[in-house]
Order: C-alpha cells, then structure tokens, then sequence
C-alpha cells in the first residue's frame, strides 16, 4: 500500500486529507490516471506537482511500497 | 531560523534571529493579508501547508540564499491558520555584510517560496470560499515539479 496526501482543492474534493492505494510499481503518471478515473480530478491533477516522500517527483517516476505520495496544487504562500 | 507558527509572527523576533555583528544590513519583507483583489473583498485569509515538506524547502531556499550570497544569515516565519485583514502572513529577514545583497537575496527567497513551497492560503470572499492557485495563475507545472 502506498498512502496520498491531498491538499487544499484537492482536499475538498475527494473529502479526504489521506487515502491509501495499491499501486506500487506503478509510475507517477499512472497513479494520475487512477486518481482521475477514480475521483474525477482532471483540471487539478494536470496544474498540480508531485512529491514522493517529500522530494519533488516527475510523471515518469515509479512509486515503492509504503512511499508517500503527495499531490501538491499550485502554491500560493507568501 | 525557518518556522511555521498558528501564533502572531513577533516581527522583531526574527530580525534578531539574523542580527550579527559583521552584517551591517538586515532587509526584511512583510507579507500581509491584502483587503482588496482586482475589486474583489477578502474578509480573512486561512493558510495551509504540508507542514513536514515545507519546513525542508524553506531550509533548502535557505541554503540557496547563503550559496548564492556568501555570509548572509537568513530567517523565514511563516504563519497557518486563519488569519484577518493586515495580519502578518511571513516575515523573511536577511542580513548581509553590505545592504545590496541583503535587498536581492531577499526578492530571491519571496519568489522561491512563491514557486515551490507548499503552503496555501484559502481567500475567505465577502462572495464567497476559494483556493488561491499560484497568485499569477500561469503555473501549470507540465514537467510536474518546478523548476
């Protein structure tokens, strides 16, 4: 199992800050894909970046059992 | 010194985290809750973050600032939660031994953050509740991460 965070938007949309997912082995891109047929997110998922355990992550990279992966909307801090 | 806090940002507090006797310029910026947005009226602010990642990206802008201007020394506060009109939502103080390096690695770190670091605010409009993406909307991260 791997566990994705979600953030602000994002969040409120799915209805939940955590979900866990069996997807390790699968890509980045992948889990996108499985996010937006799965919660209908497509708008959010293509502005968002990606973390895996807190590093920045591109599309092509693979997500390992127990990772954190999380999906962050554009950043307004400041 | 980098901290995220619930609490009123002390101003002074982190300028004195970088005050040192061989800098002679100490720069600071102070980002407030701006009441009004192309016409549109903010009642309060409410910050987010993903508190554990933040942390590490402004400690690497941090590094950044030093790499980039040798013998800076920087402090970086910024605040969660909800927040009203005029509060204080960061402070970034920056000393250097000479002011020009003080002014510029400070645009510097106000511009990383707005670029990479996780934290949100959520505009609380007298219409309305809405996320704010990146405040230019031009941000689509087609590679999926910043530059």
């Amino acid at each position: 199992m791997i566990t994705i965070l979600l953030f602000a938007r994002m969040e409120e949309e799915v209805g939940s800050s955590k979900i866990e997912a069996n997807v390790s082995g699968k890509t980045i891109a992948d889990l996108k894909s499985w996010m937006q047929a799965t919660y209908s997110l497509e708008k959010e998922l293509t502005q968002c970046m990606t973390a895996i355990n807190e590093e920045f992550a591109t599309d092509a990279d693979v997500i390992k059992e127990n990772d954190v992966v999380a999906f962050i909307p554009p950043v307004s801090g400041g | 010194m980098i901290q995220l806090t619930n609490d009123p940002i002390d101003i002074q507090a982190v300028v004195n985290q970088v005050t040192d006797r061989n800098c002679g310029a100490i720069a600071t910026f102070i980002g407030t809750v701006r009441e009004l947005t192309n016409g549109k009226k903010t009642i309060r602010l409410e910050y987010h973050a993903y508190e554990s990642m933040a942390i590490k990206l402004l400690k690497k802008i941090s590094q950044e600032v030093q790499d980039n201007w040798p013998d800076t020394n920087v402090a970086i506060t910024h605040r969660l939660g909800m927040l009203e009109i005029s509060e204080v939502a960061i402070v970034i103080a920056i000393s250097s031994p000479h002011r020009e390096a003080a002014y510029q690695a400070n645009a510097y770190a106000m511009e990383r953050i707005k670029e990479m670091v996780p934290i949100w605010k959520k505009e609380h409009w007298d219409d309305g509740s809405k996320w704010i993406g990146d405040q230019l909307e031009r941000v689509a991260y087609k590679e999926g991460k910043p530059q």
